[in-house]
C-alpha cells in the first residue's frame, strides 16, 4: 500500500493527482495519514500513531483508516 | 471622489452563456472618476473572473442562493471584516431576492447596494408580467398559466397559432399546432415542472434595452441594442446600438412607472407596425453591459456613483452603431489557484 | 500532554458544479439545549428518539398571533386545530390561551369535550359526521359546519325528528387563484352552490345559520388568496343580510398559514420566503373592515390556525446509529428515527442540527431513518459536520402533524416531553410498550401455542 510517487500534497492539505487531474482536500487527520503513508508506514503502524496523537478509540480509528484507504485507492491516490 | 472604493461584484462566469460580472467590472475600471478595489464573489470554483487578476483584486466563494439569507449574511460578514466592503453589485437573477432582503442589514453594516425593492422586483416576474403590463399600460403578450395538463386539453379549441410554450424559469418553444403544444408542454413539464405558461406569439424584431433607473422615476441611461447574431443557446454573439425614439420612450416610461432603482434589461419585440411589446424584464444588468460604456453611457460606473450618494445627471447622448462582438479566450492558470478557491473559498 | 480531539479523516474531491461548502453555517451551529434542558440529559432520561415541545414557544406564538389580529380587528377568536396536534397537554395550553376547539371527526369532538371545552366553543368541521355525532353536537350547541348536501339534509331531518334548531355554518370552496383548488370540501362559491345551500338553510325553520366558513388550502404562501376568500365570504354575508335581513355572527377563514419550514422543491428556504402572520392579517382584515358593514354588525373573525402556532414549538431529538459510504461515494448517516416518527419529512427539507460541538469540517450526507424501507429518508442531501455513531441531532419545527400522523411501523412510538415555562420537563405521552400494542390484539383459540 503506497501513495503514488507523483501525488503532490500542499501544506494546506490539498492533494493533486497529476495522472488523473483530480484535486482533493483533506482534514488534519487525513493529512497526517497521507504523510505517514508517504513514509511507507503500514496501516497498523499508522493506527498506533493516530491513537498516540489523538484521543480516540483504537477500533474506531482502524475502521476509519480502512475506509479512508479504500477511498484513496478508489481515487487512484494509492497504488 | 478620487479614492479607492471597495466594490464586490458577482456573476464572474464569463463563459458561453455569460454572467454580467466581468463586463460590469470592466466598465467600472474604465471610469476615470474613481479607483476601485474589486472583490469578486463566486459560486463555482471555475468562474473565469476569479482568475482575471488584472480585473479582480480578491475573490471569495459565497453560498448558493438556495442556502438562504442567514448563510449569505454570515459569509458576507466574514468578507466584510476582511475587506471593509462599501458596495455590492449582485448580477444574478437567482441571488437578487436574497440581496434585496438583506439590503437594510447590509446598510447598517456600512455596505451599500443599489437595488430595486421587493415589490418592484416581483412585479416583473414572468408569471405576473401580463398584469404588470395591464396596470401600467405596456404592451405585454397575453399569457395563461397552466397548473395541470387537463387545463391544456380544455383549451384545445380556443388556441391560436403560433403560440409560445414557456417554463416557469427557462425554456420557450414556439408551437404551430395543438400537437406541438402538447409535445412542448410535456417536454418542459419534465424539465421545469408546473406551472407552464402559454404566451401569445408576437412577430417582430427582438430588441434589448439596458436601462439604469435612479429609484425616483428618472432613467439615467437608456441604450437599445439589436442582436446581430445569436449563439445556438440564444445568447448574443454580436450586437449593435440603435437610434430609435420609440424604444427610448418605452424605457423611460417603464422607469417612471416602476420607480426602478438600479440596472435592468428590457427584452422587447418590435412588431412590423411599430408596436413595442415587453417580453421580459431582467432585474439586473445584461451580460453585454460593457457596450453602454463603449457607447458613452457607462451604466455600471453611474450606478456606483449613485449608490455612493453622488448626484448623477441623466445621459443625453450615446453613440449609435457601436458594435460588440463576443469572443472567447483561454485563460491559463495553475492547479494551486484552483485548489485555493475550491478548498479555502478565497483567492 | 493532552491528546487532540479525534475526527475521522475526510477526503473531498474538488469537483466543480457541486455545492460549495461556504454555505450551510447555520445548520451546523450545534443545538445543545432546548429551553435550558440539555439534549444529552433529555435523551438519557427519556430515551432516544424523543419529541420535545416547548410550552413557552406555544404561548408566545399564540399571544403573538392574537395580538396581530386583535390590533387590526375588533372581534377575533382562534380555534385550535385539533388535527395538527391533539395531545391533551398541547390542547389545554391553547385553551388556556383562550382558543376554542376546531375538530374534524367524532374522535376529535370527544377529545375536545373531554378537555373540558364548552360545547358552544367547539367547531365541528369535516365531511364525516355520523347521525349520533351530529345529534351530540346539536345538543351541545356546537357550531356545525356543513360540508355537503347529504349532510345538510341529514341535519334537517334529525333536527325535525328531535325538535332542535342547531347552529350551523357552511363550508365554502372557491377559486382564490391558488393551486390546487380545494373544491372537494364544502359548497362551491362561483357556481352558486354555496348560495343555494344558504338559501336552503335560511328557508328551513330547523337550522339557524350563524356563520360562513372556508379553508382555502394548506401551507399557503399567498396573503392575497386570503383577501379573495375574505371578500367572497363578505359578499355572501352581505347577500344574506340583504335578502333575509339577517347578519351572520361570524366569518371563519380556516387555517393554512404556513410555518417557516422549507417545502421540498422550494428554491429558497422558508425562513426567507414565508409571509409573516402580519401580512395575512393585513390582507384579511383590510377586506372585512373595508367591505361596508356597520361597526356594530361586523362579524366575529374566527381563525383555525394550527401549523403556524405549533410547528416551531416542537423538536425531535435522536441519535446517530451508524455512518457509511454508499456505492457512489456519498456519505450516509443512519438515525434512530425516520419517516415513521417524522412524517413531515415527506414534504419538508427539515432543518437538522448537531447536538454537540464538532470541528469546522463538514460533508454532504444523506440522512436515513432506521426502517427497512428505501423511502425512509429524512434528508436527501444535507451538509453536516462529521457525525459519528452515538452523536445526537435535533430536528427543528416538527410540532405540526407529526404527533398525529406518526406510524407504529416495526417499532414503538417514542415519548413526548413538554418543557414548561419554568423549564421543567413533563412527560406528556409515555413511550409505547409491547403491552400497549398487544392490548388490542386477540388470538383465536386454534392459533394459540402452548408455551
Amino acid at each position: 500500500m503506497r501513495i503514488r510517487k507523483n501525488i503532490a500534497v500542499s501544506e494546506e492539505g490539498f492533494l493533486f493527482n497529476p495522472t488523473t487531474g483530480d484535486s482533493f482536500s483533506t482534514n488534519s487527520t487525513g493529512a497526517l495519514i497521507i504523510r505517514l503513508l508517504k513514509q511507507d508506514k503500514t496501516l497498523p503502524e499508522i493506527a498506533s500513531e493516530l491513537c498516540d496523537e489523538y484521543d480516540a478509540d483504537r477500533l474506531l480509528v482502524e475502521r476509519d483508516l480502512e475506509e479512508f484507504a479504500s477511498l484513496l485507492k478508489e481515487y487512484s491516490v494509492l497504488d | 471622489m478620487k479614492k479607492k472604493l471597495v466594490i464586490a461584484v458577482t456573476a464572474l462566469n464569463a463563459i458561453d452563456s455569460p454572467g454580467p460580472g466581468v463586463a460590469v467590472i470592466r466598465a467600472i475600471r474604465e471610469c476615470p472618476d474613481f479607483e476601485a478595489r474589486i472583490i469578486g464573489l463566486s459560486y463555482e470554483a471555475l468562474e473565469p473572473g476569479l482568475y482575471m487578476h488584472e480585473l479582480v483584486d480578491k475573490s471569495y466563494q459565497i453560498p448558493y442562493p438556495s442556502a438562504g439569507t442567514d448563510s449569505l449574511l454570515a459569509r458576507l460578514e466574514y468578507i466584510h471584516a476582511e475587506e471593509q466592503l462599501e458596495l455590492i453589485i449582485p448580477n444574478f437573477d437567482a441571488e437578487l431576492f436574497n440581496f434585496i432582503k438583506l439590503r437594510d442589514k447590509l446598510h447598517t453594516m456600512g455596505i451599500r447596494t443599489f437595488l430595486p425593492d421587493l415589490v418592484q422586483f416581483e412585479s416583473r416576474d414572468k408569471l405576473k408580467l401580463f398584469d404588470f403590463g395591464k396596470k401600467h399600460g405596456f404592451l405585454v403578450p397575453r399569457d395563461r398559466v397552466l397548473h395541470e395538463f387537463r387545463e391544456l386539453k380544455k383549451m384545445e379549441e380556443e388556441l391560436e397559432y403560433p403560440v409560445v410554450v414557456k417554463g416557469k424559469f427557462y425554456d420557450a418553444v414556439i408551437a404551430n399546432s395543438y400537437d406541438q403544444v402538447e409535445k412542448a408542454f410535456l417536454k418542459i413539464l419534465a424539465k421545469w415542472g408546473l406551472p407552464i405558461i402559454l404566451q401569445d406569439f408576437v412577430k417582430g424584431t427582438e430588441i434589448n434595452i439596458a436601462v439604469l433607473g435612479d429609484g425616483k422615476g428618472k432613467a439615467i441611461s437608456i441604450i437599445p441594442m439589436r442582436k446581430l447574431y445569436i449563439t445556438d443557446k440564444g445568447k448574443a454573439w454580436a450586437g449593435i446600438t440603435l437610434d430609435d425614439d420609440r424604444l427610448v420612450a418605452l424605457a423611460r416610461q417603464f422607469i417612471a412607472s416602476t420607480q426602478w432603482r438600479g440596472g435592468c434589461e428590457l427584452e422587447v419585440m418590435l412588431t412590423d407596425d411599430g408596436k413595442p411589446f415587453i417580453m421580459e424584464v431582467n432585474p439586473r444588468f445584461p451580460a453585454w453591459i460593457y457596450l453602454t460604456a463603449a457607447a458613452g453611457q457607462n451604466q455600471p460606473a453611474s450606478l456606483v456613483k449613485m449608490a455612493m450618494g453622488e448626484p448623477v445627471a441623466p445621459f443625453t447622448h450615446y453613440e449609435v452603431g457601436k458594435i460588440f462582438i463576443r469572443y472567447s479566450w483561454d485563460l491559463i492558470t495553475d492547479i494551486a489557484e484552483f485548489q485555493k478557491i475550491s478548498g479555502n473559498g478565497e483567492l | 500532554m493532552e491528546k487532540k480531539r479525534y475526527e475521522r479523516p475526510t477526503l473531498r474531491k474538488m469537483n466543480t458544479g457541486l455545492m460549495n461548502k461556504f454555505g450551510s453555517k447555520s445548520e451546523n451551529t450545534p443545538v445543545t439545549h432546548i429551553e435550558n434542558n440539555s439534549v444529552k440529559s433529555l435523551l438519557k432520561e427519556y430515551g432516544s428518539p424523543l419529541f420535545v415541545i416547548s410550552e413557552r414557544q406555544i404561548r408566545r406564538n399564540m399571544r403573538n398571533a392574537s395580538r396581530i389580529f386583535k390590533t387590526r380587528y375588533p372581534k377575533v377568536q382562534f380555534a385550535w386545530s385539533y388535527k395538527t396536534n391533539y395531545l391533551d397537554a398541547v390542547c389545554q395550553i391553547f385553551h388556556q390561551e383562550g382558543s376554542w376547539a376546531e375538530v374534524v371527526s367524532g374522535f376529535e369532538y370527544d377529545k375536545a369535550l373531554k378537555n373540558g371545552v364548552p360545547g358552544n366553543q367547539i367547531i365541528f368541521n369535516g365531511p364525516d359526521k355520523t347521525d349520533e355525532q351530529l345529534l351530540l353536537a346539536a345538543r351541545n350547541n356546537s357550531l356545525i359546519h356543513i360540508d355537503h348536501y347529504d349532510e345538510l339534509y341529514t341535519l334537517i331531518r334529525l333536527s325535525e325528528e328531535h325538535r332542535m334548531r342547531p347552529r350551523v355554518a357552511i363550508r365554502i370552496n372557491m377559486d382564490t387563484g391558488i393551486y390546487p383548488k380545494w373544491d372537494r370540501f364544502g359548497f362551491n362559491f362561483e357556481n352558486g352552490q354555496a348560495w343555494n345551500a344558504l338559501t336552503r338553510i335560511l328557508n328551513s325553520q330547523w337550522l339557524e345559520l350563524v356563520g360562513l366558513h372556508c379553508h382555502i388550502g394548506t401551507f399557503m404562501l399567498s396573503p392575497a388568496a386570503y383577501a379573495t376568500a375574505a371578500r367572497n365570504l363578505c359578499e355572501l354575508a352581505w347577500s344574506v343580510k340583504e335578502r333575509f335581513g339577517k347578519m351572520v355572527d361570524y366569518i371563519d377563514l380556516g387555517g393554512g398559514f404556513p410555518s417557516t419550514n422549507t417545502l421540498k422543491g422550494a428554491y429558497l428556504p422558508g425562513t426567507d420566503t414565508v409571509p409573516s402572520i402580519d401580512q395575512f392579517a393585513d390582507a384579511i382584515t383590510d377586506v372585512i373592515l373595508g367591505y361596508g358593514f356597520r361597526p356594530e354588525e361586523l362579524p366575529l373573525l374566527i381563525l383555525e390556525s394550527g401549523r403556524a402556532l405549533i410547528d416551531d414549538a416542537g423538536y425531535l431529538l435522536g441519535t446517530v446509529l451508524a455512518t457509511k459510504r454508499l456505492s457512489d461515494g456519498r456519505r450516509a448517516t443512519i438515525l434512530d428515527f425516520g419517516i415513521n416518527s417524522l412524517f413531515t419529512a415527506f414534504w419538508y427539507e427539515h432543518k437538522v442540527s448537531p447536538a454537540q460541538l464538532h470541528s469546522r469540517q463538514t460533508e454532504e450526507t444523506v440522512l436515513y431513518g432506521p426502517l427497512c424501507m428505501n423511502i425512509d429518508m429524512v434528508r436527501e442531501n444535507i451538509v453536516m459536520p462529521l457525525l459519528e455513531k452515538g452523536n445526537q441531532v435535533v430536528v427543528h419545527q416538527v410540532g405540526a402533524y407529526n404527533m398525529t400522523q406518526w406510524m407504529q411501523f416495526i417499532t414503538l412510538r417514542p415519548a413526548i416531553v413538554l418543557i414548561d415555562e419554568e423549564n421543567n420537563t413533563h412527560i406528556i405521552r409515555r413511550p409505547e410498550t409491547m403491552e400497549y400494542i398487544d392490548s388490542l390484539e386477540q388470538l383465536p383459540q386454534h392459533l394459540k401455542q402452548d408455551v
